[in-house]
């Protein structure tokens, strides 16, 4: 069994079904906003990934957002790192600085290319990809060296890695073999992209199982029939059940009211996640799920107690202890 | 000059003769030596620069330690950004982070190319050049929007500093090099190592119809050796004979210790006649012997205002 | 022209294997002109080839060649290989990594072997008898502002707006201080034309979307172009 360095790892490796949130820092120094969102959280996830320029869409550092969220919302982060925009050099800089901070879980992703998001005219870079990647931290964690083999001073980072997967793909078998390289190279831990189907979803699952490395199977609660649309539209491989979009569509013309509608909303997400995390934990295949219902994180509550959870037992995270003593409001003049 | 968000532009805006030093996060996951760095060079020098993975070495995150620095010792920072390992997303997320945790000063550079560095295998990434990133810089701040015009939330606000060399040789493409970026709009200059009054004098005066604040660079050498590894591998470093041979003359009388007393006058003389030039202060490189710095400006005689 | 260097000929034995049946195909374009892989050089393959099974494996292959006008022409290389096909195994082409692709897309079924690998664009220097990578193909020439040196192939950091530190004397850092300083170079042929405003210019950052592959330009396009 791998070494478990996060509350999240120590968690699955518990047994328990465990829930991670994701939360997406936007186009600004002003990070309270995203702390905010985090302490909707606390107590019902076990960790919260934080988006790195997701989509290609520039936002603040995740680096500073996960270390910020850590000290200020006493929450464990998941810290999402793309190899888009930076060389090994940048990566290995980013992940010594993430050491330090007490940063445990990487995600590590080759990213989406800069065509996609909002600087188009940037130069991608992708000197490593999310398997290479991968290595690299491995190498960190165990070695205690860089990629190049050159010794790290100080405390050995600890991390756990997940990698992402998507069980949508098709061809899927590509797919999978992609995951296991990446297993065999040393994550921890796999969460993956948006399922909406949960027969496929334990397909997946079970193709999975051989390999034995625990996975968080990724949902996704839509705010508004807009978000569905777009999420629909935009995002490759994966399409929202027709039935669910019609349903969403609909909320328009028959609520009468703003909170009406955010009821109804919530109503429809809570009527179609309810039963499909109820099934997969009843598959006893996944370690968790992972839910990315970002800038609509008041529905988590709602989905535990629908779904009869108690408001988990997670006792306050320990968040690592870094040179910072006192507490850190992110500072603008 | 507009305004004045910095310590360090502060202090030069009142027409200070100012100390900068050097401080440089290795490959580590401790911060324990910038912060002791640091706290050695607190009261001696305004603010202090975090290099941004130097010679292309994999190191920390320059903005950890900038941001560590300010909060944990209170010192200000010059946070120095380079353009070798990062494109234009990645820059302007850490520039926006920068801006969130109180980061006042940056210094825009290209960086090395990855060839000299110990990670040599790495993409050379160069989305942007130095120039592109004092551009960059100036949108953010100015107009609150990154270089596609998207709007950013709290513009973040900072003063942007450049690098220069005023041994460059030859000596007017670097001029005209930093006419460009002087025109996109720079508060301070901080130079490569100068080791006379003489170089000094020619490129204040090859510099005079810019009006931007020169710091001179200094780098004083713990030993011998680091001053023969220096000239072979910084480029643009121009140590001259006759402080060759001091050092030198210096080493065969007195040892490890008659170098450090060497470098405390020399440096310290030079510094006294920085002082009557035009240049606005001193930025000292004394990277792992941070205690040096307060002697050598103890020596000069010139009051850290 | 495209500048190519021959593989190894062990390289080049290994791709080949087993088979029985080789077609050698040349290049009279860029490789042709300077002499890598045209006629005299498919000639010359074909006698080591020949030789090289013999005494290794002790066995006899069949080699035919050809040397095409240019095989980075689809229909040129349709028609011209064509009647020389059918019973190949494998063919070696000597051309460019575009012309081993295009006998490739034109001849699904076959397999082909390229035996050089391909470099870069540049200049042929015949009387040094040297090649200068001169342009990187960006999508976006701005030589005209630069005095006629490009600073995308000729910077080791592709600098729009250099010279960087790591120049000393003209010369740049990477590679050792051998090679130039495209900057300085550009400094330098500026003054000349006293065109140092141009220098001076902030160019802004790069349109990389220029340099996206893959890559392809139709005859509309080209027509939109020329409208505008």
């Amino acid at each position: 069994m791998v070494k478990a360095h996060s509350e999240l790892m120590k968690r699955i490796q518990s047994g328990k079904f465990v829930f991670t949130g994701e939360l997406e820092p936007l186009k600004t120094t002003d990070l309270s906003e995203v702390i905010t969102e985090a302490k909707l959280l606390k107590g019902y996830v076990e960790a919260c990934n934080v988006t790195d320029n997701p989509a290609s869409n520039v936002t603040v550092s995740s680096l500073v957002a996960a270390y910020l969220i850590q000290k200020e919302a006493g929450i464990e982060t998941v810290y999402q790192l793309r190899c888009s925009d930076r060389n090994r050099i940048a990566l290995t800089s980013d992940l010594l600085g993430a050491a330090a901070l007490g940063i445990k879980n990487i995600l590590a992703l080759t990213g989406d290319h800069t065509l996609l998001g909002d600087m188009p005219n940037a130069k991608p870079v992708f000197d490593l990809d999310s398997a290479l990647l991968t290595g690299m931290i491995r190498r960190m964690v165990e070695e205690g060296k860089d990629l190049n083999g050159l010794d790290i001073k100080g405390p050995r980072p600890k991390f756990n890695i997940g990698v992402a997967a998507n069980p949508n793909s098709n061809p899927i078998e590509p797919e999978i073999w992609k995951v296991i390289r990446k297993v065999e190279n040393g994550a921890d831990f796999v969460q993956t992209q948006v399922c909406f189907d949960i027969e496929k979803t334990i397909e997946f699952l079970r193709m999975f199982k051989i390999f034995e490395v625990p996975v968080l199977i990724g949902i996704f609660p839509m705010k508004s029939y807009g978000v569905a649309a777009q999420f629909d539209k935009f995002v490759p491989g994966v399409s929202v059940p027709k039935d669910l979009l019609t349903k969403f569509k609909q909320v328009k013309s028959k609520a009468k009211s703003k909170e009406e509608r955010r009821k109804m909303y919530d109503k429809i997400n809570l009527e179609f996640f309810t039963p499909f995390i109820t099934e997969l934990m009843k598959s006893g295949l996944s370690a968790g799920c992972h839910v990315m219902s970002v800038h609509y994180q008041e529905i988590v509550p709602k989905l535990f107690r629908e779904m009869g959870l108690t408001k988990a037992l997670i006792p306050e995270a320990v968040i690592p202890e870094t040179v910072i003593p006192e507490a850190i409001i992110p500072v603008v003049s | 000059m507009t305004k004045v968000y910095s310590n360090l532009m502060k202090h030069i805006t009142e027409g200070k003769f100012v100390f900068t030093g050097e401080l440089e996060p290795v490959k580590t996951t401790s911060l324990h030596e910038v912060i002791e760095g640091a706290k050695t060079l607190k009261g001696h020098v305004v603010a202090i620069n975090v290099t941004d993975n130097p010679t292309s070495f994999a190191y920390m995150n320059a903005l950890i330690p900038s941001y560590i620095i300010q909060k944990k010792v209170g010192v200000e920072a010059v946070y120095q950004v380079t353009c070798r390992d990062r494109n234009r997303l990645a820059i302007t997320s850490d520039l926006l982070a920068a801006g969130g945790v109180g980061i006042k000063n940056i210094l825009a550079l290209t960086g090395d190319h990855t060839t000299v560095g110990d990670n040599p295998q790495a993409k050379n990434v160069f989305d942007l050049d130095s120039a592109t990133l004092v551009h960059l810089i100036r949108k953010m701040v100015d107009e609150g929007v990154d270089l596609n015009e998207n709007k950013i939330d709290n513009p973040p606000k900072f003063h942007v500093g450049i690098a220069a060399n005023p041994n460059a040789d030859p000596l007017e493409p670097e001029i005209l090099k930093i006419e460009r970026k002087a025109k996109l709009g720079v508060d301070f200059v901080q130079t490569q190592c100068v080791y006379n009054v003489e170089v000094t004098n020619r490129f204040m005066k090859e510099m005079s119809h810019l009006d931007i604040p020169v710091l001179i660079g200094i780098a004083p050498f713990r030993s011998i050796n680091m001053m023969k590894y220096f000239m072979k591998f910084v480029p643009g470093v121009v140590v001259p004979d006759e402080v060759q041979q001091s050092l030198i003359e210096a080493n065969e009388e007195g040892g490890k210790e008659g170098v450090v007393q060497k470098n405390i006058e020399f440096f310290g003389d030079f510094i006294k006649e920085l002082k009557n030039t035009k240049v606005a202060g001193v930025h000292i490189m004394a990277i792992g012997f941070e205690w040096i710095v307060p002697k050598i400006i103890e020596y000069s005689g010139v009051q850290q205002s | 022209m495209i500048i190519v260097k021959r593989k190894p000929i062990n390289k080049i034995f290994d791709m080949i294997g087993p088979a029985d049946n080789v077609l050698i195909v040349g290049c009279d374009g860029c490789v042709g002109i300077y002499q890598e892989g045209g006629q005299k050089q498919v000639e010359l393959m074909s006698v080591i080839l020949e030789l090289a099974k013999k005494l290794k494996e002790n066995r006899d292959i069949k080699i035919k060649t050809a040397t095409v006008l240019r095989q980075c022409d689809r229909q040129i290389v349709a028609t011209s290989l064509r009647p020389l096909i059918d019973d190949v195994d494998v063919v070696l082409s000597m051309a460019c990594g575009v012309g081993a692709q295009t006998i490739a897309e034109v001849f699904e079924d076959i397999i082909v072997i390229p035996a050089q690998d391909t470099l870069f664009i540049g200049m042929h220097d015949r009387q040094l008898k040297k090649f200068y990578e001169l342009c990187s193909a960006c999508g976006e020439c701005i030589l005209f502002e630069t005095g006629g040196v490009c600073p995308i192939t000729r910077c080791a950091k592709s600098l729009l707006n250099g010279p960087c530190g790591g120049q000393s004397k003209g010369k740049c850092e990477v590679g050792g201080w051998v090679k130039d300083c495209a900057w300085i170079l550009i400094h330098n042929r500026l003054k000349q034309k006293d065109r140092l405003d141009l220098f001076t210019k902030f160019r802004e950052p790069r349109d990389h979307r220029n340099m996206e592959s893959p890559r392809e330009l139709g005859e509309t396009f080209v027509g939109e172009v020329e409208a505008t």
